[in-house]
Formats: C-alpha cells, structure tokens, sequence
C-alpha cells in the first residue's frame, strides 16, 4: 500500500530546530571546551616531539596530527575516542526524549512522517559534530602553522582534509548506534550505558579478542589465513576500520593495510610515499565500510521507528 | 453524508491474538462534540491513534473528511488537530517558541504565523505567559496550550484524549469551557474521557467503550431511556395536606411512588409529570416546596449497564 505525501516534508524544519537546541544545549558547551582542550593538548604533543625528533619531513605538517608525545596521545588518538563521546552524547535520547517528554505523538500528529522526525535529528547531530570537527581541524592546523612556522603543502592540506571527512562518516556511525539504541529503550539512561558499553567493547576488547577468535577458528599452519581471518573480524569494529583509514591517509609511505608477501616487496622502495590517490585507494574499503556501517545502523533505527507505539 | 467528518467502520486493532480495539463503528457529525467514554484501556486511544494514522488498522476502515489515514495519514494531520493524553511540550522554549515549532511543521507561512499564534494564545487566555518557558507551566497551561496548537492549525476537527485527566476541578472546568468555545467556531470534537459526570456536560453524543467494543452509543438522554428502562424521575417536597402519596399515585401515567423521606415523594413516571405532580400537591392541600426531574447520569447509566450485563451473563 503506498502512502500520500513526500516523506521529505518537514524534515528542514526539524533539523533547523533540533541544531539549534544542541547550539543552545548544555552539551555543546562541553563539547566546546573539550574541542578546545584536545586541540591545545594534541598540537602541545606534537610539536615538542616534532622539534625534538624530525628534521627533514616532506610530510611534517600531517605529523602533526599523528606525532604522540608521553603520556599524551596524538591527536588522531584523542578522535578515536573524542568522536564516538560526542556522537553518543548527541544522539544517546533522541527518540526516547521525545517519548519521555510525552512530545512525541503531539509532533507526529502534524503533517509529516516519521522519516522527516528521525532524518533530521541524524542530520542535525551529524551537522553539529561536523561544526566541531571543523573548529577543532582548523585550530589545530592554525596553531601548526603559528608553532611550526612551515606552511603545508597542497598534499598535506588534501589529505588533512579528507581526514576530516573520514572523521565525519566514523562520527555518523556511533550518532546511529546512538540513535538506533535510543529508539529500541525507551529510558535514556540505558540507552546510553548500552551504548557506551557497545562503544568501550567494540574500541577496546574486541581488538584484542579477534585474533584470539581467528586461531580458535583457523588452524596455525595456515599462518596467512590466520593473520587474514583476525584482520577481516577486527575490522567489525568502526575504531578499527577508523583507524586504519587514517593511518593510509596521514602516513604516505603506507602501502598496505593487510599483510604483505615478500614477493609483493620485490622492487618496492621502502619508505616512499605514496601518491594521493593510491593512499585513497588502500584507505578506500574502510571508508565505504565506515559510510556502509552508518547506513545499516540508521535504517535499523529506522525500522524499529516505524514499527514502534507513538503513546506515551 | 457531506456532514460526517469522522466515519469509524468495524475498526479493529489486534496485538497478536489480542484485541485492543474489536470491530468499532461510529460517526462524528460536522459540529458535534463526540465523547468516547469508558474505562483505562477499553481502547479509546488506540481507537483514536487509528483515526489519525499513527498506529495501523488491523481490520475495518476510517475515513476523516473522506481521507483514508492510512493511505493519506498527511492530508488526515493537516485537518486534524490532536491533543494527546497529558501531552507535553519542549520545556526549554517558551509557548510562543513550542506553537512555532509546530507551526512550522504544518506548513503555516512565515508572514501569518506571528499572528496565528498570538491569536491562538489569546483565545486560550496564554498571552500573559507566552514569552515564558513551558517548564514553568502548570499541567492546566500545558493542556490549554494544547488547545491553543489546535486553534492556531485551524483544524477542522479537534480530537482530544482525555483533556481533564488529572486537572483540579477549576482547571478542568476552565478547559470545558474552552472546548465548547471550540465547538462554537465550527470544529467538530472527538474527546475521550474516563470521567464521565464531566464530560456529560459537554458531549452531545457519547459512546460507552468496554473491552475494545462499543456497549452503547446515543445522547445521554437516549442511553438513559434504554439503560434505565426508559421513563423520568420527578421529585417532589411537599409537606401538609392529605396523603399526598396517595394523591400523586392516582396521576395518569405514574408507576410507582417512593417516600425517601419525611414530605420527599419520588415518583417513576412515564412521562415529564411535573406539572401534573404540583396540581395535585396543590389540590390535595399540601404546600409544595420543590420539584425536580431527575437527570439520568452518565454515571448512573454505566453502572447499571454493566450491572445488567453481569446480571444477564450469571443468568446465562
């Protein structure tokens, strides 16, 4: 049965006033100052250690964003687990605040569909973390260039840049984890726990378990199926696939991010750069994975949203 | 048929063998106010949720103004303005910034939306508060602001579940009056309520939910005739005079009088007596004191409905 009426209606009008009660929120002020501290601990980090360390980069300025410097971790670090806070603290009630605040069926009732609610709450907290990346991208880049004084390349500012968009699909795909668990409990509270406690196992523990799985399930003679087999179930989780994608794009001399066979090095110059586009290339599965993974969750949220009562 | 806004024909709403709602029919006429009464969980707002789209029809089928809402659920929200049980609104925007929201939502254009909305505050006697935030508000304001969301949509129906739930006596009456206010400006309500003597004073028509079905559906006064046999109660004080009993049981058309108390008479009659009743305290040389008729109660009528069924079925 097909049902009247555009399932875009309304959804402007949602996203406008859900990005402006998080501009407004006691949320974005956190969010606010840890965007501000990360970007001045990072860059701190990086620079003592690129000044100690490297001399002649051709590379230096996307060190920057890589270089760790004990006990602080690099920038890309603090993302990896800046960027999944955020997302869960965005999206962690939107459905069930709705539900909470007994709003939600006084909304629906108006002239829009369900899409047009959920959509644009995905598309304002995907907006407001995009603004924050942005400030925090270029903070970092603008007191590289202060500290550094060298400025970066066309390369660099390139791949500084798809970086950034990388950061942004891994941050849609804890906002629809978040979002997804927000519709299937209706208490804020344990939505967020389940989610937070999916985000630690997922970052965390599930490294460290896959390759313990991949020699319970593949013999240890067939030493590159287990390595393989290890790899394929790590990258289930977004922190890895995240991870990888950064470390092909900030660091050109990655060739590969599977194992490599000695022949596949015959003539190979070690510690080259690659160009651009192969770098895109060999980070290019993990994007689509992070983008893939985002869709599947928000149609999972999707789905139980149509399904579920509107009364309170 | 041009005057039916909301036609319900056999609507049914099954959980998994369970019904919620079991084969519903009524009508709600254009300008009526229409009372779907009954206990928690009888399926008024399942019934409801069904009118409007929001929860899908397992059998039978409604039409608003015509409208399938489940095949034109938008066209259905656009004419229709719901104010959900104890509904809520954002508490950190102010009255005036929640009615935007919606306003927004439904379409309303930026040039007419001021004035909309201070108008709908206004009627709802919000325009004191409206730059205040929600979170302060009462449950009676969060309620007639509700009503005010109705009033700026311009709906022509106003479906309305369980509007004095939880209100203090003054509030709830305030919210009445503003219902009928309503009603005087053309909409046609649909409103649920477990609270029966209230919302007799306002219902034109009301239908008695039990278990998912509608046991009765009529005026009070027609529920009333069938519920309780049918027939009026006069009440009669008198005091003097000679066998005034006796005198009031010898009027035409009189079934039986009770002495509820010293000089009180109640008479069960079949027709409207009272006229007849006070000849005869007069001539019997009582002096009479009051005279009523008694109006059947909504209360009284649903009770004793569901006493008859109990009956019937341990007879059965």
């Amino acid at each position: 049965m097909r049902r009247k009426g555009s399932p875009w209606q309304g959804l402007g009008v949602v996203t406008l006033k859900e990005l402006s009660d998080h501009l407004v929120s006691a949320r974005m002020r956190v969010l606010e100052w840890l965007v501000v501290l990360v970007a001045l601990a990072a860059v701190y980090g990086a620079i003592t250690q690129i000044r100690d360390v490297t001399a002649e980069d051709p590379f230096l300025f996307l060190r920057l964003f890589t270089t760790a410097r004990d006990p602080l971790p690099s920038f890309v670090a603090f993302l990896g687990f800046l960027v999944p806070l955020m997302a869960i603290g965005l999206g962690f009630d939107a459905v069930n605040g709705e539900h909470n605040r007994r709003t939600l069926s006084r909304i629906l009732s108006q002239p829009i569909y369900r899409d047009a609610l959920l959509f644009g709450k995905f598309l304002a907290g995907l907006a407001v973390i995009s603004i924050s990346l942005l400030c925090l991208w270029l903070l970092v880049i603008g007191l590289g260039l202060l500290l550094l004084g060298v400025p970066p390349g066309g390369e660099e500012m390139a791949r500084a840049l798809i970086f950034l968009l990388v950061t942004i699909a891994y941050a849609g795909v804890w906002l629809a984890l978040a979002m997804l668990f927000s519709v299937i409990f209706r208490s804020a509270a344990t939505a967020a726990l389940v989610t937070l406690g999916l985000w630690l196992f997922l970052s965390v523990i599930w490294p460290a378990l896959a390759p313990a799985i991949a020699e319970a399930l593949v013999s240890p003679e067939h030493q590159a199926t287990l390595v393989v087999t290890g790899q394929m179930l790590a990258r289930l989780s977004p922190s890895t696939l995240y991870g990888e994608c950064v470390l092909a794009l900030l660091d050109p001399t990655t060739r590969t991010l599977g194992p490599v066979y000695l022949n596949q090095l015959e003539g190979a110059i070690m510690g080259s750069p690659l160009p651009l586009w192969e770098s895109l290339m060999v980070a290019w599965p993990q994007t689509v994975g992070l983008v893939a993974a985002s869709i599947l969750l928000f149609v999972g949220g999707y789905v139980g949203f149509q399904r579920q009562e509107v009364r309170a | 048929m041009s005057d039916i806004v909301i036609a319900a024909k056999g609507l049914s709403k099954r959980y998994g063998t369970a019904y919620a709602v079991n084969g519903v029919s009524f009508d709600v006429a254009a300008g009526e106010i229409f009372g779907l009464l009954g206990p928690n969980g009888a399926g008024k707002t399942t019934t409801i949720l069904m009118l409007l789209g929001l929860c899908d029809i397992s059998a039978g089928e409604a039409r608003v103004f015509g409208h399938d809402p489940m095949r034109e659920p938008l066209m259905v929200k656009r004419l229709v303005g719901y104010l959900p049980d104890s509904v809520g609104f954002y508490d950190h925007l102010t009255a005036a910034d929640n009615l935007h929201y919606t306003a927004r939502l439904m379409g309303i254009d930026a040039a007419a939306r001021g004035k909309r909305i201070a108008a709908a505050l206004d009627r709802v006697g919000l325009s004191a508060v409206a730059d205040k935030k929600v979170g302060t508000f009462s449950r009676g304001m969060r309620q007639r602001l509700g009503l005010a969301e109705i009033v700026m949509k311009e709906a022509r129906v106003a479906i309305l579940d369980e509007p004095t739930n939880g209100l203090d006596p003054q509030a709830s009456v305030e919210l009445l009056q503003l219902i009928r206010l309503l009603k005087d400006h053309g909409v046609s309500i649909l409103l649920s309520s477990h609270l029966l003597d209230r919302v007799q004073s306002v219902c034109d028509r009301v239908a008695l939910f039990t278990a998912g079905r509608i046991a009765l559906i009529g005026t009070v006064a027609e529920l009333g005739r069938q519920v309780l046999g049918g027939g009026y109660a006069v009440e009669v004080e008198a005091d003097g005079g000679n066998n005034i009993a006796k005198a009031l049981s010898a009027l035409p058309g009189v079934r039986s009088v009770g002495e509820p108390g010293p000089g009180r008479f109640r008479m069960a009659c079949d027709n409207d007596l009272r006229a007849e009743a006070a000849g005869a305290v007069v001539a019997a040389g009582g002096r009479l004191k009051q005279l009523s008729l008694d109006q059947p109660s909504l209360e009284t009528i649903y009770t004793r409905y569901f006493q008859n069924a109990q009956e019937a079925r341990d007879a059965a």
